[in-house]
């Protein structure tokens, strides 16, 4: 079945099945290589993608479900040469080891700071839960997700106040 | 990524690899023979030692041109026979080469494992890389930079100490002399070989080394790049996808193989004996085949697993006693005894991306590209199992997701390599699905240990007893017997008869040897070369067990005797620089002034010199225990590390936070689970790990300074003092000692109760 997809801001016509995982078809269809293949489950988060501003695990989002809705990969955001904002804190924080995870914990962050308003730590800690790293980069991926929310000048007075 | 579809023997590798006015005349490989610690003794005998007078993998490659080459441009390629394996190794080695030969870390190109082209430095595993190549990087272009000065000097007619480098690549000499590197380099061979004393820079003068330059790696993995072997796409290639059981152990039967064959989009089925792979034009068509498959009754075809506990499952089986250290033995009046014995159940490596491979097989010539820490071994563990002569074979490592030990890497590489013979001219990239990595990867083993030690009168410690009971960590692959893949084809191949690494490495004996200076020490090894479950190395093999019983003991000791556990430790650690990274973890922490346990709140510390011999390091850690529970919120770990010259102080402190987050979850949640029939932890909800609520509150890691120091390996220290500094955490806060992982929260909440 030919689809008509709209990925980060261009339009892709793709053909494929139409219960083919959005991952694949980004993956193998697009070469876009941000999302990664972790369970295909929803329980890892290394999937994650923006489908319309909100976070979901392209692993378990049929490909047909996103026509005519906004796809945003980790590559909207920036690229290796050129990296946006939320991706700059993770390179400023070095906030990966094998970094498999990070494309997914960038685009689950994302969507935090995308939500606006008030961010404490626990917000962060809570928001993260979803994505899983083996490596335990977790401290210094908190610390890039919150040096992209002060940056953004979202930070909650509370935290402020905290030594 | 380009696809390579000739395979690059070596000797087009030499006709065409090569630029004009290069220096590099020819690439230097020596023969494999017999057994050095290459890798910190794990896979098969180590590449053949060839002048033993040199330092590091000098020892076995000590041409200077099989580690550096400069182009006429001035250009620098080092290649290295370790790999990234998202421990900061590419960065560190440009460190070292970048600081040695003097010119910026940019002008740097790593290539890392290549059958083709690199040096064979067995595997990247036992936190030995810097040791190994950063050791013969490190002297190679110190080497290079002598020799560089030498023509120098010879061409302006100066003595060879009047020329010195510039740190941007440039040679300068009396009278405002000057040239590039490229240009002396150009009229040089290095195809010589290295020397052991090439003086080497002052670490005073250090641009590069000891600096926390960015990651090379990390730009890429931020936004998309291709940065992993699953990103490879070659033209043509076919999605592939392995038929097993759900366990290693088991198989599915009745095979539905003519259905899926006859699905669209498949493009073979490949049976090779009990092998079987489904091979298609698209990956999902690939996914969707295997699921019908997999729809078939799973029969259990190898013996059934050992059931009851890690204790019952070990003890059962034939053990050879190893005697590790046997006094000797002074009279002693103990005061206090305590026994005690500690387990640790089988865990998963459990890494993030299931193992992947490509495999290309064209013209008669093998390539696979691989995310193994053995990449000569994949050559080797290919030709058997293909039957093509290990020259037919060309293997080159590209970055997977982090491994920790032996994952499916090894054998989805043999997989893969075995459909690429069946499928002539087609690229054939293949990954594990998720469950499969949990049910087929070899495990990280099951172990027990039994401890006895006695204080004396004089609060200090009289004797000391350490037994351990283990599997072989060392089942890499080095042979078609070691992957799965050779089990199944007919004729197959025997799986191999595990062995010990000897001491001092060691592996299930690793860390079985106290740092401390004890009397009356005796340590044996009960060696289980059976294994009813399928296991093999990971990250730190024995010494997470073995370091956490060690310092869970020293804490019981000291609780004994009334003495402060700071206080036990400094008493019998005679090494100046364990003494210092005991006394700097305790002052980082302020242990003096740490909370008292008040039956929620705890402090711990642990530490260990890894293998004896490699990076030293202590943990401390504050705990609460939530008793209602059982949680074990880790408050804050701190922790101070001694690596010698450390090439890149922040690589070694990410790599200390993240072995401190990874042994909390192994020792606080972690166990492979089984029936008769199977694993039964097949997924993420079934083997749960730490997640973002459950991390440290906070982690801090002090890198010591010792500039000039000889590395010493960091990737696997932390993992015993974290547990060890965990469980001492929870005692101190409860009053109860927990001697079996994991710290669960049920087991903490059924052992310490609700005040
Ligand atoms: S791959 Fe989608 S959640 Fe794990
Ligand atoms: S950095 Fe390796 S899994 Fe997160």
């Amino acid at each position: 079945m030919t689809m008509t997809l709209t990925i980060n801001g261009a339009e892709h016509r793709v053909d494929a099945e139409p219960d083919t995982p959005l991952l694949y078809v980004l993956r193998d269809d697009l070469g876009l290589n941000g999302a990664k293949y972790g369970c295909g489950l929803g329980q890892c988060g290394a999937c994650t993608v923006h489908v319309d501003g909100r976070p979901v695990f392209s692993c378990l989002t049929p490909v047909a479900a996103v026509q005519g809705r906004r796809v945003t990969t980790v590559e909207g955001l920036g690229s290796p040469g050129n990296l946006g904002p939320l991706q700059q804190a993770f390179e400023q924080e070095q906030a990966a080891q094998c970094g498999y995870c990070i494309a997914g914990m960038i685009m689950r962050a994302q969507a935090l700071l995308d939500r606006g308003g008030p961010i404490s730590d626990a917000d962060i800690r809570n928001h993260m839960q979803t994505n899983l790293c083996r490596c335990g980069t977790h401290m210094r991926i908190l610390r890039a997700v919150r040096r992209a929310v002060d940056a953004t000048g979202a930070r909650t007075s509370s935290l402020e106040a905290k030594p | 990524m380009t696809r390579s579809l000739d395979t690059l023997s070596r000797r087009s590798f030499l006709s065409t690899g090569l630029t004009a006015g290069a220096l590099v005349v020819g690439f230097s490989m020596v023969p494999r023979a017999f057994a050095q610690l290459a890798g910190g003794g794990e896979g098969g005998p180590g590449p053949k030692v060839v002048a033993p007078n040199l330092p590091g993998s000098l020892k076995s490659a000590p041409m200077l041109d099989s580690w550096i080459r400069i182009d006429a441009n001035g250009a620098v390629t080092v290649f290295t026979g370790k790999v990234e394996l998202g421990q900061g190794i590419k960065t560190a080695l440009i460190q070292v080469a970048a600081e040695e030969l003097d010119v910026p870390p940019a002008r740097v190109t790593l290539v890392t494992a290549d059958t083709a082209r690199t040096p064979d430095e067995g595997l990247t595993a036992g936190s030995h890389s810097m040791q190994d190549s950063g050791t013969a990087i490190l002297n190679a272009a110190a080497n290079v930079r002598m020799l560089l000065a030498r023509k120098a000097a010879e061409s302006w007619g100066v003595a060879e100490d009047a020329v010195t480098t510039t740190g941007d690549g440039r040679l300068a000499g009396p009278g405002g002399r000057s040239a590039p590197y490229g240009e002396v380099a150009a009229a040089l061979s290095l195809h010589v070989e290295a020397v052991p004393d090439a003086p080497r820079r002052d670490p005073a003068q250090y641009r590069t080394m000891g600096r926390d330059l960015p990651r090379v790696d990390i730009p890429a993995k931020l936004a998309g790049g291709a940065a992993y072997i699953q990103d490879m796409r070659l033209p043509g290639m076919l999605h592939a996808r392995v038929v097993r059981g759900p366990s290693v152990g088991t198989r599915l039967e009745p095979l539905a193989i003519a259905e899926v064959a006859a699905m669209p989009g498949v493009v073979t089925v490949v049976q090779d004996g009990s092998f079987v792979a489904i091979v298609a034009e698209r990956e999902w068509t690939a996914v969707k085949a295997l699921r019908r498959i997999q729809t078939a009754k799973a029969v259990r075809s190898a013996p059934p697993l050992p059931n009851g506990g890690v204790v019952e499952a070990l003890k059962a089986l034939p053990s050879r006693d190893i005697v590790i250290q046997d006094g000797p033995d002074t009279p002693a009046t103990p005061a206090h005894t305590v026994k005690a014995r500690y387990t640790r159940p089988w865990l998963s490596h459990g890494s993030i991306g299931p193992s992947c491979s490509l495999a290309l097989f064209q013209d008669g010539k093998l390539t696979v590209w691989t995310h193994s820490q053995g990449t000569f071994d994949v050559r080797r563990v290919a030709a058997q199992l293909v039957g093509l002569p290990e020259e037919d074979v060309h293997a080159i490592h590209v970055e997977g997701a982090g491994c920790y030990g032996q994952n499916g890497a090894d054998d989805v590489s043999a997989d893969a390599a075995l459909i690429a013979r069946h499928v002539p001219g087609r690229p054939i990239r293949l990954q594990w699905m998720r469950e499969q990595e949990f049910g087929w990867e070899p495990l990280g083993p099951g172990m027990v240990t039994e401890l006895e030690a006695s204080l004396g009168p004089d609060k200090r410690i009289a004797a000391w007893r350490h037994e351990v009971w283990s599997n072989p960590h060392n089942n890499r692959p080095v042979g078609a017997g070691g992957v799965l893949a050779g089990g199944e084809i007919p004729n197959p191949f025997p799986v191999p008869e595990g062995k010990p690494i000897p001491m001092p490495e060691g592996d299930g004996s690793r860390n079985s040897v106290p740092l401390y200076d004890l009397p009356n020490l005796h340590v044996v090894y009960h060696f289980l070369k059976d294994m009813p479950i399928r296991v093999s190395a990971l990250r730190s093999l024995g010494a997470h067990l073995n370091v956490f019983s060690i310092e869970s003991m020293f804490d019981e000791l000291a609780k004994a005797g009334g003495i402060d556990p700071l206080d036990l430790r400094l008493a019998h650690m005679v090494d100046e620089r364990g003494r210092d990274v005991i006394a700097t973890v305790a002052e980082r922490f302020g242990w003096r002034g740490r909370p008292r346990p008040d039956g929620r709140r705890g402090c711990g510390l642990a530490f260990a010199r890894y293998k004896n011999l490699g990076a030293y390091c202590a943990v401390a850690m504050e705990v609460e225990v939530e008793r209602e529970t059982g949680r074990i919120r880790v408050r804050r770990a701190v922790a101070a590390v001694d690596c010698g010259q450390a090439a890149s102080p922040d690589g070694v402190r990410n790599q200390v936070e993240g072995g401190i987050v990874q042994s909390i979850s192994w020792t606080s949640r972690e166990a492979m689970s089984f029936d008769a029939e199977r694993r039964t932890g097949f997924d993420w909800s079934a083997y749960p790990i730490l997640r973002f609520k459950d991390v440290p509150d906070s982690v801090a890691v002090h890198v010591m300074d010792r500039p000039g120091q000889p590395f010493l390996g960091t990737a696997e220290a932390a993992q015993g003092p974290a547990a060890a500094a965990l469980a001492n955490a929870v005692a101190d806060a409860t009053g109860v000692r927990l001697r079996d992982m994991p710290l669960s929260p049920e087991r903490v909440r059924a052992a310490v109760g609700v005040i």
